[in-house]
């Protein structure tokens, strides 16, 4: 493996966490350090919409399971749509892909609307928490100084342990991670899903809802 | 106050609301509440007792694909859910409208691994267009209705609704429900003018256009718009194995059966054309064969009501996406009419090459066994082309939509994308009931015939006129053809000992004949469609016999191959 491609890449690996070279990462070429071939893909954000009925999530999953596409992050929650569910999942593929996955989800009957979408014409949030060694933090001078570059916020201390917590993009939290894991001093450390909104000026959610009321109105009549 | 109802009865209302007639099922422990409801609705639901699940989904297949309406199937929990699978995973793949009931145990009890309990939801999900749990008699109404909204409209497809027992015996004002609209569920999409006018314009200016005609016409009712469609512009046509009755077999413009075993013209002209139409199909891998070389030449209109569709497997320049009844209609306004004679004139060579090559000594042999070919098209000559012609799966299949003629539409019924063996027997039992009025013909393996053999029973009980055309060959012959081509002849387990099925159709008290040699099989059919009601006809058929032309798995379209050497 070709050490100075490894050094020479900015963006850490989003599956870093999962220990590199371990089967599920890799299918990249973020990092160089894995033996998969670049493949031609981009990390695509797709955002859903589906009725609130149980085993949604099930038949959106399945989807990804069929095509062969492994889900990077996931986030599902209440939109502020009464009675609408957003899905918020990211994966690695190609644009075309990306459009089969979102007509396929598209297609199950109580799925509204699925789009895909790439880092910029989003915004992103994402967090992570971090449990670290107290007494090796007391002795390392090297962790406040590290917490305080990344603009990470320490929310819980006692003799035993300690947990940081930051907000922000991928590579900034995999970044913060990083720096500490080297220092040996992590105990846990947990990722959240990404949850974006769309930059876009029009909400296609409420467009395509009022259209279909229009359709609902227009077959009553 | 209004009468208070059970889930059961509530159920047996509203498949009358729908307009069910005929049922095919299974009793079994937990279904047993809604066996009991139906008991009083025997006058209106004509249940078809059959004798395995199974028989039920494709028997619901049949029904539906004959007659443009649901299929409905009851099964019981457990076992008799899963035992319909194969019949649901079939009719999406063939896109039949199917709604199948099956018990459940009490909601109280789920997921605690109760007796007969298997998770029918998370099992059929996959494979259904909408599977839905009903957990309380409340929901009956609307989840019915729901039910048969998703499964007859857009691209139909099969639904399950899975019945938990505390529903089907618990207490309901009951209301009837009618749902015709899901603000999730876009059933038929509308092309913009704009798209018509691009498909139009791509026509108008084709020089070699070829039409492929899917089921998507016979769902969308649309045969004569597809004439129109083609005759206006003068474009010939080949159909794929669901749409070979979408168009009469005669039609001049007709140019014949696309795919692996298609006819060698369409297949050779599809590398040739310079504008290719697809109309309701899918382009399945039967169908394209190697799509690094599939229509290159070519730009490509594809007429699809479900989006998912579009540019799936072949990328497409005009994608018409709606009902295709309407599509094809406005599409046809704006087009010129035209005659592309020369062009029809070049499917001629190939035509005639096939047919000397392969067709006549298919269909006309003088010496040696009877083949597969000459029955089939014997059978569709005597029943003036006007019968409906069900197959099993595997070499009868492919012999049977090669030879068989058509005049009417909806007159295939054969398992197409999913191939399941044991299709043909019931689907044909479906069918007599589906088109009373239409001969049923039912060409079908030694093999296809005993996965589902049981079912003869349902023949006996019901008297379904359907006419068995047993084409025993001693072999699983489609899989023992594959075998000779591509796995160096080994013959590991393809050779079959076969029981005596003029024996069992006695015990059955249905009548029969095997005929062995040529000179008997006019008579032969003649006494087949001359006997009312069932008829199993055996024919003895050359044991190793093969399916021609054939384009081998991952060869280009135009690649067939004539003759075997």
């Amino acid at each position: 493996m070709d050490q100075n491609k490894t050094t020479s890449v900015n963006t850490p690996c989003p599956r870093e966490g999962m220990g590199k070279g371990s089967a599920q990462c890799g299918d990249c070429d973020k990092c160089g350090r894995c033996d998969m071939q670049y493949k031609g893909e981009t990390l695509y954000t797709m955002l859903i919409y589906s009725e609130n009925f149980a085993g949604i999530l099930n038949q959106i999953t399945a989807v990804f399971t069929r095509r062969q596409v492994n889900i990077e992050s996931l986030n599902v929650c209440a939109s502020s749509t009464p009675g609408v569910h957003k899905y918020t999942i990211t994966c690695y593929c190609t644009e075309e892909m990306a459009k089969m996955l979102t007509k396929q989800m598209e297609k199950k009957i109580d799925v509204l609307q699925a789009h895909y979408f790439t880092d910029d014409e989003i915004f992103i949030l994402e967090a992570c928490l971090i449990k670290v060694n107290t007494p090796m933090i007391l002795e390392n001078k090297d962790v406040s100084r590290i917490v305080r570059k990344h603009g990470a916020r320490i929310v819980e201390v006692n003799p035993t342990y300690s947990i940081i917590e930051k907000k922000g993009m991928t590579e900034d939290i995999l970044s913060l991670f990083q720096e500490l894991n080297a220092l040996g001093v992590v105990l846990q450390f947990v990722r959240s899903g990404r949850i974006a909104v769309t930059k876009s000026t029009t909400e296609r959610l409420d467009k395509y809802l009022e259209e279909m009321e229009r359709l609902r109105d227009g077959e009553n009549r | 106050m209004k009468e208070k109802i059970t889930g059961a009865e509530a159920l047996m209302r509203s498949l009358e609301a729908e307009g069910v007639d005929v049922l095919f099922g299974y009793p079994g422990g937990a279904i047993m509440p809604t066996y009991d409801a139906l008991y009083d609705h025997r006058k209106t639901l004509h249940h078809i007792l059959v004798r395995h699940e199974q028989g039920a989904a494709h028997a619901a297949q049949g029904y539906a694909r004959v007659s443009g309406r649901v299929g409905v199937v009851i099964a019981t929990s457990g076992p008799g859910a899963m035992n319909t699978i194969t019949g649901i995973a079939d009719a999406m793949i063939d896109s039949t409208p199917m709604v199948v009931i099956c018990g459940q145990v009490g909601a109280a009890m789920l997921g605690t691994d109760a007796f007969q309990e298997v998770d029918v939801i998370g099992v059929t999900q996959p494979i259904t267009k909408w599977a839905f749990q009903i957990r309380k008699a409340e929901d009956v109404a609307w989840a019915v209705s729901r039910a048969f909204y998703i499964a007859k409209s857009g691209r139909p497809g099969p639904v399950v609704l899975d019945f938990a027992k505390n529903a089907q015996t618990g207490l309901v004002e009951y209301e009837p429900a009618k749902v015709d609209f899901i603000r999730s569920y876009r059933p038929v999409p509308v092309p913009t003018d704009e798209t018509i006018r691009e498909a139009a314009d791509l026509i108008n200016k084709a020089e070699r256009p070829l039409v492929l005609v899917g089921q998507g016409v016979e769902l969308g009712d649309a045969r004569e718009e597809l004439r129109q469609f083609i005759e206006k512009a003068d474009m010939p046509a080949g159909c794929t194995l669901l749409g070979l009755s979408a168009l009469p077999s005669d039609h001049p413009l007709n140019v014949g059966m696309l795919g692996m075993h298609g006819n060698l013209a369409p297949n050779v002209m599809t590398n040739r054309c310079d504008l290719l139409i697809a109309v309701g199909m899918r382009f399945d891998d039967r169908v394209t064969g190697n799509l690094d070389t599939y229509a290159k030449q070519a730009k490509v209109i594809h007429f699809d009501i479900d989006p998912s569709e579009i540019n799936k497997n072949v990328s497409v320049d005009v994608a018409v996406v709606g009902d295709c009844k309407a599509t094809l209609a406005r599409v046809t306004a704006l087009m010129k009419e035209q005659r592309h004679t020369a062009w029809i004139e070049g499917f001629r060579p190939y035509w005639d090459k096939e047919r000397e090559m392969v067709i006549e000594r298919a269909i006309h042999p003088t010496e040696g066994p009877l083949l597969m070919g000459e029955v089939v098209r014997a059978v569709s000559d005597a029943t003036q082309k006007r019968a409906i012609m069900v197959t099993d799966v595997g070499q009868n299949q492919m012999f049977g939509c090669r030879y068989f003629q058509y005049t009417q539409g909806r007159s295939v019924v054969t398992s197409g994308g999913c191939g399941t063996m044991g299709f043909g027997l019931p689907a044909a039992i479906g069918a007599t009931f589906g088109a009373p009025e239409r001969t049923v013909c039912l060409f079908v393996g030694d093999g296809g015939l005993q996965m589902t053999i049981q079912e003869l029973g349902t023949i006996m009980e019901q008297k379904c006129p359907v006419k068995i055309i047993l084409l025993n060959n001693n072999f699983l012959g489609n899989v023992r053809q594959w075998q000779y081509l591509f796995f160096n002849k080994r013959y590991s387990f393809t050779p079959m000992l076969n029981p005596d099925y003029e024996g069992i159709c006695t015990a059955y008290g249905i009548p029969s004949r095997t005929v062995v040699d040529r000179k008997d099989l006019a008579g032969a059919i003649k006494e087949m469609l001359d006997t009312p009601g069932a008829f199993l006809l055996q024919v003895a058929v050359k044991e190793e016999d093969n399916v021609l032309p054939m384009t081998p798995p991952g060869a280009n379209v135009d690649e067939m191959m004539l003759e075997i050497k």
